[in-house]
C-alpha cells in the first residue's frame, strides 16, 4: 500500500514534467494540426543544448533552459516556414508527406547529436540535482520537485497566454476557423507561424527538465514519440489543462507499472493508453471536435 | 498490356536464373551478403506501397511486421526445429493476420491519427517480445544454421536466392493489383474515401485486403533474417529505421506505380551498403535523413515522377 502511495506521489510529480514536454506539441500539433513528429527530437536537441552550457560554461540548467528559448523561437519560425512553403501552400497529401518529412527532420537531428556528443548518456550538474526530500518514509527526489514547479508554472502561463492576451486568442481562432481569419484581414499563416514559434520556445524550457529529471541520449526522442502524442491525444486536440490532466493520467500508470511488473514493461505504457484512446475515445477526454 | 506481361515474367525468370548463377559461379561471400539487404528492402517497399502508395494508409508499422518475422521464425526453430521454407509461410499467416488487425484499425483511423497508432502498435508488440524469456528476452537469441541444402554451396546464397524468389513474388503481386480492378479501388480510396464508398467501391474489403497482403509479405521478408544475422534481439528487430528506410524507398522511388519502390530500394538500399562498409552506420542514418526531406520537398512524386515529367516533356517537344 505505502509502495502504491508512493507510486502515485512520484506519479504525479512525473506527470507535470510530461505536460511540460508536450504543451509545445499541444500547440503544434492539437491547434496548428502539424504532424509534428520531431518535437521530441527538438525536445533532445534542447537538452543537449543546455548539457552543452551546462558543462562548458557551468551555467545552471534552468538558466541555460531560458537562454537557449529565443533561439528555439526563432528555430520554429523557419521550421515552420519551410513546413508551409512545401506542405500547406501545395496542399494535397500534406499529412502524408509532412509526417515523413518531420521523420526526416527527426532523424538528421538524432545523428548530428551522435555525430557531436556520442552516443553516451549524458547528464548535468546543479545543487537540486541528486538530493531528496524525506516525508515520512516517502523519498521525492528534488530534480522532480522542481521540475513539477517548473511544469506547472509553464503550463499556467502558456493557458494565459492562449486566453488572455490577443495573439493567443488569435492561434485559437486559426485553429478554429482559418478563413474566417482571412476574411477579417488577419494573415493566419503569420498567426500560425508564431504559434509554432512558441511551441518551440517552450521545449527550450521543456529540455532543461528533461535532462535534469534524468540522464539523456540521442535516441531517448522516439520514446518521447509515444509520450508527448499519448498525452496530446488523449488531452483531446488542443486543452493545455487536458494536457495536464492527460500527463497526470499517463505518470500515475507508467509508475504504478512500473512498481508492479518491473521497468521492461515501462516503453509499452504510453504506446499502449495512446493505441486505447485513439480506438475508444480518439477526440479525447477533453476534445474540441466531437 | 499483354506484351507488357510477356516482358514482365521474361525479366523475372532472366532476374532470378542470373540470382541463381550468381551463387553458382561467384565464390566471395560479401556480395551476396550485400545484395541479400538489398533484396529483403525491395520485398519490404514493395509490400509497403501496396497500402502505403496506392491506397494512401502510411503505415509506420513496418518494423513490426519485419520483427514479427523474424520471432515467428526463431519461435518456430527453437520449439520445432522447423525447416526454413516452413518458417517463412508460418510468418506470412502472422503477418496476414496482423494485416487483419492494422485493416481493422483504419476503420476508425485516417491520416496521420493512423500512422501514429501504427508506431504505437509497433513498440506495444516490441515490449512484449523483449518480456517474452523464451525466445530470448531483450538480450536476444544465437541461432545455429542447420546444413545447407544443394544446389547451394553455403547457406548465405541461398538465403540469398530465396529472398530473390521473394521480390518476385511481391513485384508480381503488386504489378498485379496496378493493373487490376483492386488497384483502381484502392486509388479511389486514396483520393477520396467517402466518394469511392458512395460511388459503391467496397472500401473495407479492399482496405483489408491491401493490409492483409502488404503485411503477408513484409513478414515473409522479415522470416529469414534470423537465419542471416544467425541472432534476433528485440531492439535491432523491431528498429524505427526500418519503418523510416522502407517509407523513404518508397517515397524516393515513387509510389504511383510499381516500379517506383524498386527503384528507390535498390538506390537507397545500395548508397546505405556502401556507406555502412566505408564510412560508419550514423552517417549512413544522417543520409537516410536528407535523402527524405529532400525528396518530399523537391520531388515529391519521386524518381518515377521524375521520368514520367521528362518523357511527357519530350513528348510534348515532338508535337
Amino acid at each position: 500500500m505505502d509502495l502504491l502511495l508512493d507510486a502515485v506521489v512520484t506519479g504525479v510529480l512525473l506527470g507535470c514534467f510530461y505536460a511540460a514536454v508536450s504543451l509545445g506539441l499541444s500547440v503544434a500539433f492539437g491547434l496548428l494540426d502539424v504532424p509534428h513528429v520531431a518535437h521530441p527530437a527538438f525536445l533532445v536537441l534542447a537538452s543537449y543544448a543546455v548539457f552543452f552550457l551546462n558543462e562548458r560554461y557551468g551555467v545552471d540548467p534552468l538558466l541555460a533552459g531560458l537562454l537557449i528559448t529565443p533561439l528555439f523561437f526563432l528555430f520554429g519560425l523557419a521550421a515552420y516556414r519551410l513546413y508551409y512553403e512545401t506542405f500547406e501552400r501545395r496542399g494535397s497529401d500534406a499529412g502524408v508527406r509532412g509526417i515523413a518529412f518531420f521523420f526526416g527532420i527527426a532523424f538528421i537531428i538524432e545523428v548530428l547529436i551522435i555525430l557531436q556528443f556520442g552516443v553516451d548518456q549524458r547528464s548535468v550538474t546543479a545543487t537540486y540535482v541528486g538530493k531528496a526530500w524525506r516525508i515520512a518514509d516517502t523519498r521525492i527526489p528534488f530534480r522532480l520537485l522542481v521540475a513539477f514547479a517548473v511544469a506547472a508554472a509553464l503550463t499556467i502561463l502558456l493557458t494565459l497566454y492562449l486566453s488572455r492576451t490577443f495573439m493567443g486568442r488569435a492561434i485559437r481562432a486559426v485553429a478554429q476557423d482559418q478563413e474566417a481569419l482571412r476574411l477579417m484581414g488577419v494573415n493566419p499563416i503569420r498567426i500560425k507561424q508564431w504559434a509554432f514559434g512558441i511551441a518551440t520556445a517552450v521545449l527550450g524550457i521543456a529540455g532543461a527538465l528533461l535532462i535534469i529529471v534524468a540522464p539523456v541520449e540521442p535516441t531517448l526522442d522516439r520514446t518521447y514519440i509515444g509520450r508527448t502524442f499519448c498525452v496530446v491525444v488523449m488531452a483531446g486536440l488542443g486543452s493545455m489543462t487536458g494536457t495536464l490532466v492527460a500527463a497526470i493520467i499517463l505518470g500515475v500508470a507508467e509508475t504504478i507499472v512500473l512498481t508492479l511488473f518491473g521497468a521492461s514493461w515501462a516503453p509499452a505504457i504510453s504506446f499502449a493508453m495512446l493505441l486505447g484512446v485513439l480506438a475508444v475515445r480518439p477526440q479525447g477526454l477533453f476534445g474540441r471536435r466531437s | 498490356m499483354k506484351r507488357n506481361g510477356i516482358f514482365f515474367w521474361i525479366g523475372a525468370t532472366l532476374f532470378l536464373a542470373a540470382a541463381l548463377l550468381m551463387t553458382q559461379v561467384i565464390g566471395n561471400q560479401y556480395p551476396f551478403f550485400a545484395c541479400y539487404v538489398i533484396l529483403q528492402f525491395i520485398v519490404l517497399a514493395v509490400a509497403w506501397s501496396i497500402l502505403g502508395g496506392y491506397a494512401g494508409y502510411v503505415n509506420f508499422g513496418t518494423s513490426a511486421f519485419f520483427g514479427m518475422g523474424v520471432y515467428t521464425a526463431v519461435f518456430l526453430l527453437k520449439a520445432f526445429d522447423a525447416p526454413l521454407a516452413a518458417q517463412i509461410a508460418a510468418a506470412a499467416a502472422v503477418g496476414a493476420l496482423m494485416g487483419f488487425a492494422l485493416g481493422l484499425l483504419t476503420l476508425r483511423m485516417q491520416g496521420i491519427f493512423f500512422s501514429i497508432a501504427t508506431i504505437a502498435a509497433t513498440i506495444v508488440i516490441e515490449t512484449s517480445i523483449t518480456n517474452w524469456r523464451y525466445v530470448g528476452g531483450s538480450a536476444g537469441i544465437q541461432l545455429q544454421r542447420p546444413m545447407v541444402t544443394e544446389p547451394f554451396n553455403n547457406y548465405v546464397q541461398m538465403l540469398f536466392f530465396i529472398q530473390a524468389l521473394l521480390v518476385v513474388l511481391a513485384v508480381a503481386i503488386s504489378r498485379y493489383i496496378q493493373n487490376s480492378w483492386i488497384g483502381r479501388g484502392l486509388q479511389a480510396i486514396k483520393d477520396d474515401e467517402l466518394a469511392a464508398e458512395c460511388t459503391g467501391v467496397p472500401t473495407l474489403r479492399l482496405k483489408l485486403l491491401a493490409c492483409v497482403i502488404s503485411g503477408a509479405l513484409m513478414c515473409a521478408a522479415g522470416a529469414p533474417a534470423a537465419m542471416y544475422l544467425q541472432y534476433a534481439d528485440p531492439s535491432s528487430a523491431f528498429n524505427l529505421n526500418y519503418s523510416v528506410s522502407v517509407l523513404a524507398m518508397s517515397l524516393i522511388g515513387g509510389t504511383a506505380h510499381w516500379a517506383g519502390p524498386v527503384v528507390g530500394a535498390i538506390l537507397l538500399g545500395a548508397t546505405q551498403q556502401l556507406l555502412t562498409v566505408t564510412i560508419s552506420s550514423e552517417v549512413n542514418v544522417l543520409v537516410l535523413g536528407v535523402m527524405l526531406v529532400l525528396f518530399v520537398v523537391a520531388a515529391p512524386e519521386g524518381i518515377i515522377g521524375l521520368i514520367r515529367r521528362v518523357l511527357r516533356n519530350r513528348s510534348e517537344g515532338k508535337e
